[in-house]
């Protein structure tokens, strides 16, 4: 069904331009980053990235502590394809697409340490704060893994605690404390199509797909998550160059921040 | 018991700023963005498109399917836990009932047109800023309509008949309060959504329902503004 498309893609990617025009490890532009959107959250951003539109929410609420970790708070993030911003997704509980969207931004964030999961203690051994962060895409023009990780990590930049009352959170009032960051962990996708390597897939370019790795680094350019996805297996060699594209592409993004 | 001044200091019958918008979402065959204060409400159309499963298909015309839905993060108190509630799909049931009046699908059948809302935020008025971006981005999608819809919330807090209540005043503490939301097609004054909560006497409805039109004509005007600052450059 797509081969004349993907014959297409890879004969303008020898030619070392794309559907649009762009060169291959160029994102779409602008790129434009806003904090505090929803008002209702403790703490949202909203990502463009040329069409690709996502909003990321977070609201904070009062829970206990696993077991074996009496003193840490956590992250539960969630992502839901809204049938409203892709004609190919359906309503229903999230299929396998949108949980891996969430688990990888969530690894990004977890494993990165970008939050101190003790700090989100409130009483050690019986309440922490849950720190629950929502995906939700308003229009899918491709590449929704990166638009989401840099609006996630937007909205927690955004967030401040609310008051606790007894047992709850007063939601009315919000405090100035904000929720820190220790360290920026940005997810980079790289798209592998024949032999060539580009990143910011549009829509037409997710369906060309040979091979993805969705390579997660911090300041320092040190990994903090990867995700390989797509049908075709990588070469040594070429996860080597895109790692170089994803921590390179990692720090342009950061600039957004 | 006296309600003297509202708490945002509105008059009566004046609405909340309104922001309208049309087609802000790309994919989509039509969308719309609607804001009333600080509900916030996005539709996007896809259709007419084959309707699966089959057994749905109306072999005459095509139809109308909405979704309403909160995000997780749009209600000031706790997360709204995502999937659905019986709440929001009655919302989308009369949502479906206020817009059905204004098309036609005769020409599209065993097709569906699907209509899915989806609020950020929301603060009181979320089905009828819901319907007005909805009607708005049918009429981006190019689907012959009779007229537009337009909705919004009447109601009594107190001794005071008020148009677009907020939240504050929704669950005003201390008095009696009757929350109505009204959908009309503006052009034959005909009424496609009309729910009530609290109790109220019948003049007082008759009242609020002239009132809830008067506050409508604004709301169209918006509308009909943000379809042309789409469409201004065909207008030649």
């Amino acid at each position: 069904m797509y081969r004349e498309l993907r014959n297409h893609i890879i004969g303008l990617l020898n030619a070392n331009t794309r559907l649009d025009g762009r060169k291959l490890t160029e994102y779409r532009k602008p790129i434009d980053l806003e904090y505090g959107v929803v008002k209702t959250a403790e703490g949202s951003a909203r990502v463009r990235i040329g069409e690709t539109d996502v909003i990321v929410g977070v609201k904070l609420d009062v829970g206990n502590p696993y077991p074996d970790t009496p003193n840490e708070g956590t992250i539960i993030v969630g992502a839901e394809l809204l049938p409203l911003s892709n004609p190919e997704f359906e309503l229903g509980p999230p299929g396998i697409q949108a949980i891996e969207l969430a688990r990888v931004v969530d690894r990004g964030i977890r494993e990165s340490k970008a939050i101190d999961f003790k700090k989100l203690c409130i009483t050690p051994g019986e309440k922490i704060w849950m720190v629950i962060i929502d995906i939700c895409p308003i229009n899918d023009d491709g590449n929704l893994f990166d638009a989401s990780s840099l609006a996630a990590l937007a909205a927690l930049k955004d967030t401040k605690f609310p008051e606790i009352e007894g047992e709850k959170v007063n939601y009315k009032m919000k405090t100035e404390k904000n929720l820190e960051l220790e360290k920026t962990p940005i997810a980079v996708t790289v798209i592998k199509i024949g032999d060539k390597f580009i990143v910011d897939p549009s829509t037409e370019e997710e369906k060309a797909v040979d091979a993805r790795l969705t390579v997660s680094s911090i300041e320092d350019g040190t990994l903090c998550a990867m995700q390989k996805g797509g049908d075709y297996p990588l070469t040594t060699q070429d996860i080597d160059k895109m790692l170089d594209i994803g921590i390179e592409k990692a720090k342009e993004l950061r600039g957004y921040l | 018991m006296t309600y003297k001044r509202r708490i945002d200091g509105r008059g009566f019958d004046e609405i909340r700023p309104v922001e309208a918008k049309v087609g802000v979402i790309k994919r989509a065959d039509g969308s719309a963005m609607f804001r009333i204060g600080n509900t916030w409400a996005y539709a996007a159309v896809y259709g007419p498109r084959n309707l699966h499963p089959k057994f749905l298909q109306d072999p005459k015309k095509g139809i109308l399917r909405c979704n309403y839905n909160m995000m997780p993060f749009s209600s000031s108190g706790e997360r709204v836990r995502p999937g659905g509630s019986r709440r929001s799909k009655e919302i989308s049931l009369v949502t479906e009932k206020a817009l059905l009046p204004v098309l036609n699908l005769d020409e599209y059948p065993n097709s569906v047109v699907d209509v899915f809302i989806e609020l950020p935020q929301t603060e009181a008025g979320s089905r009828c800023a819901g319907i007005c971006a909805a009607s708005m981005a049918l009429a981006d999608a190019g689907l012959e309509m009779k007229d537009l819809v337009a909705a919004v919330s009447v109601g009594r807090v107190a001794d005071k008949l008020l148009v677009d209540l907020d939240y504050s005043e929704e669950s005003y503490p201390d008095a009696s309060v009757a929350d109505i939301p009204i959908a009309i097609m503006p052009n034959s004054g005909k009424i496609t959504l009309l729910q009530m909560d609290g109790e109220v006497k019948k003049e007082e409805l008759m009242k609020l329902i002239e009132m809830g039109k008067k506050a409508l004509i604004g709301i169209y005007e918006a509308q009909k503004k943000a379809l042309k600052e789409k469409y201004r450059e065909v207008e030649v």
